[in-house]
């Protein structure tokens, strides 16, 4: 065994130490908090590459795998074990979560440098990062559980680090309950698969519950409806994988955690923690694959499959469409976020592990980019979120604007040069040739048409036309315009960021452009990597009939989607922030509808929630009126018993003694007049008892 | 009449004598004259039994006596010792006024 795989556990154990050692330190102690949670993020990396180097090299001779597990808790005769495995997969995320976290981390270092509870907000920072590494490099579905709800954890936390705002708090909860229902399934699925095979391990020398002897196993039994155990359980691992990856109908939390500072929504709401859920899927991969029917792609289809496919289209599609209508620069990213979650899944669930994680990896490079640019715009504007209230700022964050373009190219899926294009175009190829319906492609297309039209709508909103952000200051600001006009203008513009915030980002542009080209079909080195089949690199794949037509096709899409951004939005620039948006003058109803999100929250509201507070009221009436009324009983129960109590204590017990006690005193009172004092009397009584004595045994004798 | 019958007779007289002169007596130097003479008759019996028992040439009574007499020296030098404490103390050898005891 490597020794990277014996040592993996450092990479989680390192944040998680510095998080501990951060928590107990004394505010304020910034550049010690810093420095720590960089330093072991910087230290992880370092490690993740090691174990990326160790996974090299095993294209054509299978999938590089080594576990490491051990007993951990023993219940009944069974041991529970915990453990870690080193796969493509593992090393693959480890890079990433580890990489992209330690550009965000260098970056919060400058985004909270204002903020007091620049400490707290660290520790909270190494705490996800340790979670999230748990989950990536467990072996065993208890370790994963466990690491999960601490990032679940961490995200409530960070959601709602500016606790004293009230929408942060609620988005916090909102984000926490959401997603438990998701764990829920989740932990049911944990469960019946331990039942199942008597094992949570995933890989375990032939005895894992992902290997063949397992699955072959839950194929065989079934359950309700005819179903087969492992889509079953499949299922309910997919339903912990909707509520954290924000898939429809469970999305609804992840805009709202865009509350959280943007160092956090570039992190865990964008580019690693919801991927876990994306992870999860591909982690359990073969447990949702078995027993499918492969079809002419190459590609296992089954109902877990199917679902999952369905879902992440419908996602891709639904969030895309409100992306459109949103005016607060970090929802737009946010519903965008939703929607290239979906897109993983569908790639998922019709291309298999390498197509969904290939756009994941890429995502979360571009998008951690894209939430960093925002906050970095967020930043120079002075806190200001609306779009509405920017503009021109490609004159004053010429950097930014940059790195925000290269970033915005990539998730429109630009194509040839940004990693958008390759792995979006792969998840689409694999949904053109999924046998079972056309419907996720046409879907998926269409979300690619939205994905282009709204990242032009905000990067013109944003960058280009005329600064509009002084519009209300002069409005209200008309005392301060009288004594000093220039330098209150001058330092109400918006400013570029200090290098701490663009040297990362300049960097995650840098990644956001390469990386597309380990992944393209001339060369599928990423897919060849994950799945350790053999590749070779064919320039003449590229130009192959159904690849060359699919990729004109989407290029199509993605330069139509611009093209009419361009045109709505660039070209003729909105004059004022209460302008009216072009969509919405032409079709009122429907940017009505997408602006409110399909109402979505107001149906959750009216159904889910009331039925909730009916329950809660139902759990209060029951509270008050039968179990308050049963323990009012027993209360008045209790209260009688004692009073008996009192009474035979008082009148009895305590009498009884009372009396005996007088009793003996007065006797020993009485008893005590015998003794006089003088010796003599004494020995008259000896003498008279002697006498008495003798008279008594000489008559006796006598008789 | 035996001779032990005749010191039985002397001695339980001389008890007897003992006796009424340690219960009537006020003071407690006579008490303690008293409680040698009953002391001393009953030296007398022991005495008389030997002389006039079983074995008269054991010795024995004798021997005993002799230890009840060191004894009962001893016990009249700590009742005179106790006798000349209390009075020191209380400014009398009245027994009728010495009963601390008293219940």
């Amino acid at each position: 065994m490597i020794w990277i795989v014996k040592n993996l556990w450092l990479i989680p154990a390192l944040p998680l130490f510095a998080a501990g050692i951060i928590a107990v330190n004394k505010q304020p102690a910034r550049k010690l908090a810093a420095t720590l949670a960089i330093g072991s993020m910087a230290l992880g990396f370092l490690l993740s590459l090691c174990a990326f180097a160790a996974t090299l090299g095993h294209h054509g001779d299978g999938v590089f795998r080594e576990v490491f597990s051990f007993n951990w808790i023993q219940f009944g005769g069974q041991w529970m074990d915990i453990g870690w495995v080193l796969d493509p997969l593992t090393a693959i995320m480890l890079v990433m979560v580890t990489f992209v976290g330690m550009l965000i981390f260098i970056f919060s270092v400058g985004y909270m440098a204002h903020d007091e509870n620049f400490m707290r907000f660290f520790c909270f920072l190494a705490l996800f990062a340790a979670g999230m590494l748990g989950v990536v490099i467990a072996n065993n579905l208890f370790l994963f559980f466990v690491s999960w709800e601490i990032v679940g954890l961490t995200s409530y936390l960070l959601i709602g680090f500016w606790y004293h705002k009230p929408s942060a708090a609620a988005a916090a909860k909102k984000a926490f309950i959401t997603t438990r229902i998701g764990d829920l399934g989740l932990l049911l699925g944990m469960v019946w698969l331990y039942a199942e095979t008597g094992t949570l391990n995933f890989y375990d020398g032939g005895k894992g519950c992902l290997e063949s002897g397992a699955l072959a196993t839950m194929l065989t039994h079934a359950t309700i409806g005819g179903m087969a155990v492992s889509t079953a359980i499949g299922l309910l691992i997919f339903l912990g994988a909707v509520g954290k990856s924000g898939q429809v109908p469970l999305h609804v939390w992840l805009p709202d955690a865009m509350e959280g500072p943007t160092p956090v929504s570039a992190l865990i709401h964008a580019a690693t923690m919801v991927a876990a859920g994306v992870f999860l899927v591909a982690r359990v991969y073969p447990l949702m694959s078995v027993g499918g029917i492969i079809g002419t792609h190459g590609v296992p289809v089954t109902t877990s499959l199917t679902v999952i496919t369905w879902v992440g289209a419908i996602t891709a599609i639904f969030a895309a469409s409100i992306a459109v209508a949103q005016n607060d620069i970090k929802r737009i990213l946010a519903y965008s976020t939703v929607s290239q979650l979906g897109y993983m899944m569908m790639g998922l669930g019709v291309g298999g592990v390498a197509v969904g994680m290939f756009h994941l990896i890429t995502h979360a490079f571009f998008k951690a980019l894209l939430f960093l640019g925002s906050g970095s715009v967020i930043h120079g504007c002075h806190e200001e979120q609306d779009v509405r209230k920017m503009g021109g700022l490609k004159k004053y964050m010429p950097v930014t604007f940059a790195v925000y373009a290269v970033g915005m190219l990539a998730l429109a899926g630009f194509p040839l040069f940004f990693s958008g294009f390759w792995s979006k175009d792969e998840i689409l190829h694999s949904a053109h040739n999924w046998p079972v319906s056309h419907i996720p492609f046409l879907l998926g297309c269409t979300g690619a048409l939205f994905t282009a039209f709204y990242m032009t709508r905000q990067v013109a909103l944003v960058f280009f036309g005329n600064y509009r952000g002084h519009e209300e200051k002069s409005v209200h600001g008309h005392y301060a315009h009288a004594h000093s006009h220039s330098s209150e203008s001058h330092s109400h513009d918006p400013h570029e960021s200090p290098a701490v915030m663009t040297v990362p980002l300049i960097i995650l542009a840098g990644f956001a452009i390469l990386l597309g080209f380990v992944g393209t079909p001339a060369w599928p080195w990423f897919d060849g990597y994950l799945t350790g089949e053999e590749f070779k690199f064919d320039f003449g794949k590229l130009t192959e009939p159904g690849t060359l037509g699919l990729m004109v096709a989407s290029a199509a899409i993605v330069f139509t989607g611009l093209g009419l951004g361009w045109f709505l939005y660039g070209k003729r620039q909105r004059k004022t922030v209460a302008e009216k948006d072009v969509l919405e003058a032409a079709q009122p109803f429907i940017y009505k509808l997408l602006e409110n999100k399909y109402f979505i929250d107001e149906i959750y509201e009216a159904t889910v929630i009331r039925f909730n507070a009916f329950a809660a009221w139902l759990c209060d009436f029951a509270d008050q009126w039968i179990f308050g009324g049963a323990v009012l009983l027993v209360k008045y129960i209790t209260v009688g018993l004692a009073w008996l109590y009192r009474l035979t204590d008082e009148y009895f017990v305590n009498l009884g003694f009372d009396t005996g006690c007088e009793a003996l005193r007065e006797g020993g009172g009485g008893l005590s007049k015998l003794h006089t004092g003088r010796v003599q009397t004494y020995l008259r009584v000896i003498g008279v008892a002697l006498v008495a004595l003798i008279i008594f045994l000489i008559w006796g004798r006598k008789a | 009449m035996t001779p032990l019958q005749a010191c039985l007779l002397i001695s339980a007289f001389l008890f007897a004598i003992g006796f009424a002169g340690a219960v009537t007596r006020r003071h407690a130097i006579l008490v303690l004259i008293g409680i040698e003479l009953m002391l001393n008759a009953a030296n007398l019996n022991l005495i008389a039994f030997w002389r006039f028992g079983p074995h008269p040439e054991a010795l024995t009574g004798f021997i005993f006596v002799l230890f009840s007499m060191a004894m009962a020296g001893a016990e009249a030098a700590v009742g005179l010792a106790l006798i000349i404490a209390i009075y020191r103390h209380k400014k009398t050898s009245n027994l009728d006024e010495v009963k601390e005891l008293k219940g």
